[in-house]
């Protein structure tokens, strides 16, 4: 399964921040921490914000950090924050014949499969160290 | 907190009652069934004796083609005292108890779509397993 980069780095950003809720980074050092550009990130992390996950950011240099509920928020909470929710998608040419329905069935059980794992990993789950 | 300790039979009532509410589902029978001997099947009470939630498991092998494990049948906790570890109490007693039996393994299946008790599940570690359950539906 491939996320798309916004994904992967909100996921990356939220989960590092979550980490420490006290600690405040700027999307310099998130970008800096993961390899990837930093102007990316500042959209991606304006995204986390507006969605009350992080809060900071003030010009450039300004911090970010972790104010949801570690508990609380899925993998598939900040997923959906940066992939087009499964329902909404625009039908493909051919879903209406046979072979376009019956391919559309096994998309959509891949895809509930999917739901269920990012749906139930919490952040908290994600952070602790693995048994 | 609470106390674990194995289920008996005047425990029946209130296993039954309590799933019945959280399930809407009411099975003595299948309670019944959990107290034979091969059967692992715990009890979390509060220090007043009231029931706070019960786990039941077993080791199976060669279910499935798999070698032996310890199963997870049923977890409930009281909706009261939820947030509070009783679950992951009684997960790792039933643990302890499959672990004495001598598996290196744990396992359960879950309703994909309840979202509450798969992260419960994830919560103790547990990740997808080698299996994937397959449904045809016969009516």
């Amino acid at each position: 399964m491939k996320l798309q980069t916004g994904t992967r780095l909100g996921l990356y950003a939220a989960l590092e921040l979550a980490r420490d809720p006290e600690r405040t980074l700027s999307a310099a050092d998130l970008a800096e921490r993961f390899g990837v550009s930093s102007h990316h990130l500042a959209k991606v992390l304006r995204t986390l914000g507006a969605a009350g996950l992080v809060r900071g950011g003030r010009g450039a240099a300004g911090g970010y950090r972790f104010t949801g509920n570690r508990r609380r928020t899925t993998l598939m909470d900040i997923v959906a924050l940066f992939e087009p929710a499964p329902g909404q998608r625009a039908k493909e040419p051919g879903e209406d014949t046979d072979i376009g329905g019956a391919l559309q069935r096994v998309l959509l059980e891949i895809d509930e499969i999917a739901e269920a794992t990012l749906r139930s990993i919490s952040l908290e789950t994600m952070l602790k160290p693995r048994r | 907190m609470v106390a674990i300790r194995p289920a008996q039979a005047s425990d029946l009532p209130a296993i039954s009652a309590l799933d019945a509410r959280l399930t809407g589902l009411d099975k003595p029978e299948y309670w019944q069934e959990m107290l034979a001997p091969e059967r692992h099947f715990l009890v979390a009470e509060t220090d007043t004796g009231v029931l706070a939630g019960f786990i039941a498991g077993e080791v199976r092998a060669w279910e499935f083609g798999q070698p032996a494990a310890g199963w997870v049948f049923a977890i409930q906790i009281d909706p009261k005292v939820r947030q509070r570890g009783v679950g992951s109490e009684l997960f790792e007693a039933l643990v302890t108890r499959f672990k004495k039996e001598g598996v290196t393994r744990v396992r359960t299946l879950v309703d994909r779509k309840d979202h509450l008790i798969l992260s419960f599940f994830r919560a103790q570690g547990m990740v997808a397993g080698p299996s994937l359950q397959l449904d045809l539906d016969l009516a």
